[in-house]
């Protein structure tokens, strides 16, 4: 939807390229696209414009220096005092010496507290540990039912009994103590900040069971109205750190970058999907490329290190390199890409790919069509494609359920695609400066080795 | 169908190559600089995060078919489309083009000068983050405000409180002329589906809206299409109750799809004249969950009746990616109106107004609390009171 930091700068830096140094109106122009990136990541614009300022210094510095790359150089500094505001002291629990360790979760109506009870139960469960779960959201209809469902699916006890939200969280935490259990999640009924009177009651329950870490539990989508949450959340229960849910989204999730430095506590935990293992830590350099829209370029190496082979991918790089990468190794790349899961999901996580691509419904059975067409070839047409002709690519066709129109569509596309591939292998077709000059020193290292 | 065919296979196949490269470049990358760093016998197993731009440069040869992709674009005739939307987001003419560089934070040496019209610069910006933080978004507060400005030299009116007044008529303007009530008016029994994202509001706006129309006279059936969430038909059921209207419930896990099928059938049985369905919540990136929206609206549309309203509830704390989830749930399932939810709160929802702005969905009602009256028709001269504070 937006364009992300980079390509906002390099849309204004390019303009001015040619000039020998960036002029402080230049200067002012890039910080008003850095500030533009933010407030369509959602970063609220106190919190915005702060940072906007100690940016400048950086981008003034950038000018100095006759960078031939003044667009990549900011960016950069902005991606790095992104993460430096969003990480710093990262949250590390420490359970209480004598347990229960309890945890409070409050938040908005909507942000995801029940659900993040029960991902923060599995995920203290599987470290060995034994929660119990306390449903203290007495006012939602069937909250506690949804409650009680979860911790089913996450194997943890849910206490619960119909009195009143203070009565339940103590009566839960004498629980825990009774059977055995050495922490305790209380999941609250979602309350907006200015509502006094529930302030006021989650503030009791907070007194009554004094936990020893409180969550503010923060949708991922939320706009401007982060700050206020957060402060007031704050303000009532002096927060320990913060959940950011609903990460699986397309939001850029600026609402992390406020919301931290409002409350200046860690943001402890991600949620990032709707099962119950999907809940992870918190990773400021992924959030800083998420909010300059750089894609999420970690999960994605993290995701294709865990289901690809990398023998496999090892040899299709190095064939890439060579420019011989045909069919068959084409075939093997595309099985491996079909197990990292939905293609669309894939997409969403590369940086720079055109906005028109990933708005493109792909169907992954068109995938298992394309595997079927190379299937049905032998070693030799995947190696040497010139092979086919009528009868083999009837032969194909008929071999792989298609016409045999498509089969050729597919060896043309290929072949486009080895093209490309190859020019690229001998050296950058239209390079750039920056291109060339990038090229000429791996050249060099590559000599050397 | 064979050239349409052609072209999905031509797309996909592009964007299959792009997928393989990067992949193949990026996981094979790590592993050789791996390789050479544990060569070097360095502990440090850090990857670090891309120069953005750039698309996985890391490591030494991995750089070069990072630039193949980058360049593979250009291949496809896409490469036009994307060129042209870069051209497009020049920034917006108003004033001069050197006052509007100046802009905000930037302008802060500048914005005190007064102005002819009598309004500082930094009136105008103030009105502008005024915006913004309603959640507008930044484009169209610019937008906004800029014409705002222009019409307030044109007219040689000089106070701030006028100034404000244009803006507000500007914004009323843009909300005007749209069909805001519900039309319940095919034939028997009239659908009413409600979709939108995780946790916006959908079941608590149904029992809502369920109290509303039964108390203007019509009979309503609800339908727990939330097969999906935990105790989801729970808390709709007690919804039901509440406003005492009949409910039809499918098993946990089951198809949503035949719920409300089940629950139109069941209406036209008895001459009901209203179903109000329910849907799980979903983010709008899942294709697979979004595919099965689809069904719904299509399964929705043979049901018996007539599918009168898709309503996608908004929460009003949602930032600018309230656009993101219209576009993709009209795609999916037709919206006809938008449910701003949770406007009790400190949050304006201003991306409600930005959602009608700019794809012409009508806001029809907004949420104000728990109860089962905190339900009112919308009326955007409030809404945009609120929004200029």
């Amino acid at each position: 939807m937006f364009d992300g930091l980079g390509n906002r700068l390099d849309s204004v830096l390019t303009r001015i390229k040619g000039k020998s140094r960036l002029s402080p109106a230049d200067v002012d122009e890039a910080l008003v696209e850095i500030r533009a990136a933010l407030l369509e990541a959602d970063v609220a614009l106190s919190v915005t414009n702060n940072f906007v300022e100690r940016i400048r210094s950086v981008a003034v510095g950038v000018a100095a220096s006759r960078s031939l790359t003044p667009g990549q150089q900011i960016v950069k500094a902005v991606d790095a005092e992104l993460v430096r505001v969003l990480g710093g002291e990262s949250l590390k629990i420490s359970y209480a010496s004598k347990p229960p360790t309890i945890f409070l979760l409050a938040g908005l109506q909507g942000a995801g507290k029940t659900t993040t009870a029960a991902k923060l139960a599995l995920h203290f469960r599987r470290n060995g540990r034994s929660p119990l779960l306390v449903a203290a959201d007495l006012q939602r209809p069937a909250a506690v039912e949804q409650l009680r469902t979860l911790g089913e699916r996450a194997s943890v006890p849910v206490f619960s009994q119909p009195t009143d939200p203070v009565s339940v969280a103590k009566a839960g935490i004498d629980e825990a103590r009774r059977v055995g259990r050495d922490i305790v999640i209380i999941d609250t009924a979602g309350r907006l900040a200015i509502d006094e009177s529930l302030m006021a009651e989650i503030s009791s329950i907070s007194n009554a069971v004094q936990p020893n870490y409180t969550f503010l539990v923060i949708d991922a989508m939320i706009g401007q109205d982060a700050v206020n949450t957060a402060k007031a959340f704050n303000e009532t229960l002096s927060l320990d750190g913060v959940i950011m849910t609903k990460l699986d989204g397309d939001a850029r999730g600026g609402a992390a970058l406020s919301v931290k430095e409002v409350v200046g506590k860690p943001i402890a935990f991600g949620s990032t999907g709707e099962k119950l293992e999907d809940f992870d830590t918190f990773y400021p350099e992924r959030m800083a490329s998420r909010i300059l829209g750089m894609g999420d370029v970690l999960t994605l190496i993290e995701q294709a290190e865990r289901t690809l082979d990398e023998e496999v991918t090892k040899k299709g790089a190095s064939r890439m390199m060579e420019g011989r990468f045909d069919l068959d190794d084409f075939l093997e790349q595309l099985r491996q890409v079909k197990k990292m899961g939905p293609l669309k999901g894939i997409m969403g996580m590369l940086p720079g790919v055109p906005k028109e691509l990933k708005d493109v419904d792909i169907d992954d059975k068109e995938i298992n069509r394309i595997e079927a067409i190379i299937s049905s070839m032998t070693i030799d047409e995947r190696r040497n494609p010139k092979l086919i002709d009528g009868s083999r690519r009837q032969r194909i066709a008929s071999g792989s359920g298609v016409q045999s129109h498509q089969v050729t569509g597919l060896l043309k596309q290929f072949t486009e695609m080895q093209k490309v591939m190859k020019q690229m292998g001998i050296g950058p077709a239209s390079a750039t400066r920056r291109h060339k000059a990038k090229s000429n020193a791996r050249k060099g290292r590559r000599n050397k080795r | 169908m064979g050239s349409y065919s052609g072209w999905i296979m031509h797309l996909l196949f592009l964007v299959l190559v792009y997928l393989i490269a990067v992949l193949v470049v990026a996981a094979g990358g790590v592993y050789i600089s791996r390789q050479r760093r544990s060569r070097l016998s360095t502990s440090s197993k850090k990857v670090m995060p891309a120069p953005p731009g750039t698309l996985t440069a890391r490591g030494g040869e991995d750089e070069k078919a990072a630039s193949v992709v980058t360049e593979q674009a250009p291949v496809d005739n896409l490469a036009s489309v994307v060129s042209s939307d870069v051209e497009e987001r020049e920034p917006p003419k108003s004033l001069s083009a050197g006052l509007s560089k100046t802009r905000g934070v930037i302008g802060a040496a500048l914005s005190r000068m007064k102005l002819r019209g009598g309004l500082s610069e930094e009136f105008w910006s103030e009105l502008e983050e005024t915006l913004i933080l309603g959640d507008i978004g930044l484009e169209i507060s610019r937008d906004l405000v800029s014409k705002t400005r222009d019409a307030f030299r044109q007219t040689g009116l000089n106070s701030s409180v006028e100034a404000i007044d244009l803006l507000r008529r500007q914004m009323l303007a843009d909300l005007e002329g749209k069909e805001r009530s519900l039309t319940l008016f095919g034939e028997a029994p009239n659908l009413v589906l409600l979709v939108g994202v995780n946790g916006v509001g959908k079941t608590t706006t149904i029992g809502k809206l369920a109290n509303y129309l039964t108390s203007r006279g019509s009979s309503v059936i609800l339908a727990a299409g939330d097969t999906f969430r935990a105790a989801a038909s729970e808390q709709l059921e007690q919804w039901a109750n509440a406003a005492n209207v009949e409910i039809v419930k499918g098993s946990s896990g089951g198809d949503p799809a035949s719920v409300i099928f089940d629950a139109a059938s069941r209406a036209k049985a008895i001459g009901a004249d209203v179903v109000i369905a329910d849907t799980a919540g979903r983010l709008q990136t899942s294709s697979n969950l979004m595919g099965e929206l689809a069904k719904i609206h299509r399964v929705a549309q043979k049901a018996p009746g007539t599918l009168s309203e898709v309503l996608l509830v908004v929460d009003a704390t949602t930032g600018q990616n309230g656009l993101s989830q219209a576009k993709s749930f009209s795609q999916a399932a037709q919206t006809t109106g938008v449910v701003l939810t949770k406007l009790d709160g400190s949050a304006k929802g201003g991306i409600a107004f930005a959602i009608e702005r700019e794809l012409g969905i009508p806001i029809k009602f907004v949420g104000t609390g728990e109860k089962m009256g905190d339900l009112v028709p919308f009326d955007p001269a409030t809404f945009v009171d609120e929004i200029c504070g």
